[in-house]
């Protein structure tokens, strides 16, 4: 099972097509809700908090708008989780929390400078069209390895291990 | 201090609770079938009797619950019309007030625009897969084999003598 990056990263097709093909996807829902449902010290707890333009630093230069930076905060922690990428160009709408373009170019700079298997399709806008992108992601999916590897594997006996003998 | 050694009861009390809530997530079903409405949806999870939050919106549902059963839950879900519901995650639980649109004054909610624009695209994306599943079905088919039959045999030696 890869981790695969997508982009859009709230994309409802995308996510559902990298995990029906047995793979993770790697999206901004799964950071936002690591965000707002734990506890902390803010009552509720909010999305964004000043230290996560600190956070984006490590993506960003200082001179780069905070929007930028927060929201890297939030994904360039995904981008260094990534075994493989889907990047869907032209995407009609881009609302919400991946409404910010400069954001989106360097989140599709760092993923291609990764070095990481990418994919890189334009969006449907037509029934033809449609068939051929879910062929092309499903061959993409396909050719990736299922397993996890034998590294990874390696480390989660180990760290099972450690927890036995705790 | 590591709190996981504390052992007084309202501590136990205390990490239970952040460790249910850890593990509480919401997922967005969205149908796009013919078969299936959002509200057979909503009952068979109803009579599944899983301790789950759901909530019927236009598009599917959003179910929340313990994550073990939200997965089982939208598996099942997905079954009944397996290339037509589509199936992400949320963020946000169901009804949050940073987000309901009851909270804030009406209006779409942030991030239904996207949403809204994929569902447009889904009955061709769902044709798609469709189409997918029919040919890896001939593939299959192809691909197994069978014995020969003795009468296709005997079709076989007739062709042979008869030349």
């Amino acid at each position: 099972m890869a981790k695969v990056f997508i982009y859009p990263i709230n994309s409802l097709i995308l996510a559902d097509l990298v995990e029906r093909f047995g793979h993770k996807p790697l999206t901004m829902m799964s950071q936002i809700r690591g965000k707002v449902t734990s506890l902390s010290l803010d009552s509720p707890p909010i999305n964004i908090t000043p230290e996560d333009p600190k956070l984006g630093l490590k993506y960003a230069a200082i001179e780069v708008p905070a929007g930028v930076r927060g929201r890297m905060s939030l994904i360039g922690p995904l981008i260094e989780q990534t075994e493989a990428a889907i990047i869907v160009e032209n995407p009609p709408t881009d609302f919400g929390c991946v409404g910010c373009n400069r954001t989106n170019e360097l989140t599709k700079y760092l993923v291609r400078s990764k070095g990481v298997p990418v994919l890189e399709v334009k969006y449907p806008e037509s029934d033809e069209e449609a068939r051929d992108f879910v062929n092309e992601i499903v061959a993409f999916l396909e050719s990736l390895p299922k397993e996890k590897p034998e590294d990874e594997k390696v480390e989660e006996k180990e760290s099972a291990e450690k927890e036995d003998k705790k | 201090m590591n709190l996981s050694n504390v052992k007084s009861p309202e501590a136990k009390e205390r990490r239970k609770m952040t460790e249910t809530k850890k593990e509480e997530i919401t997922k967005y079903i969205v149908i796009s079938s013919d078969k299936v409405l959002p509200s057979d949806a909503a009952m068979k999870i109803y009579e599944s009797e899983f301790p789950v939050t759901v909530k019927e919106t236009c598009f599917g549902l959003i179910v929340s619950g313990a994550k073990d059963d939200v997965e089982t839950l939208v598996e099942k879900i997905r079954q009944l019309d397996k290339n037509h519901i589509f199936v992400k995650d949320r963020g946000f639980p169901p009804g949050d007030e940073r987000r309901c649109r009851a909270s804030r004054g009406g209006g779409p909610r942030p991030g239904f625009h996207f949403l809204r624009e994929e569902v447009e695209m889904l009955p061709a994306i769902g044709a798609a897969l469709d189409e997918l599943e029919e040919k890896e079905c001939l593939m299959e088919k192809s691909k197994t084999k069978c014995r020969l039959k003795t009468s296709d045999l005997e079709k076989v030696i007739e062709e042979e003598l008869a030349r």
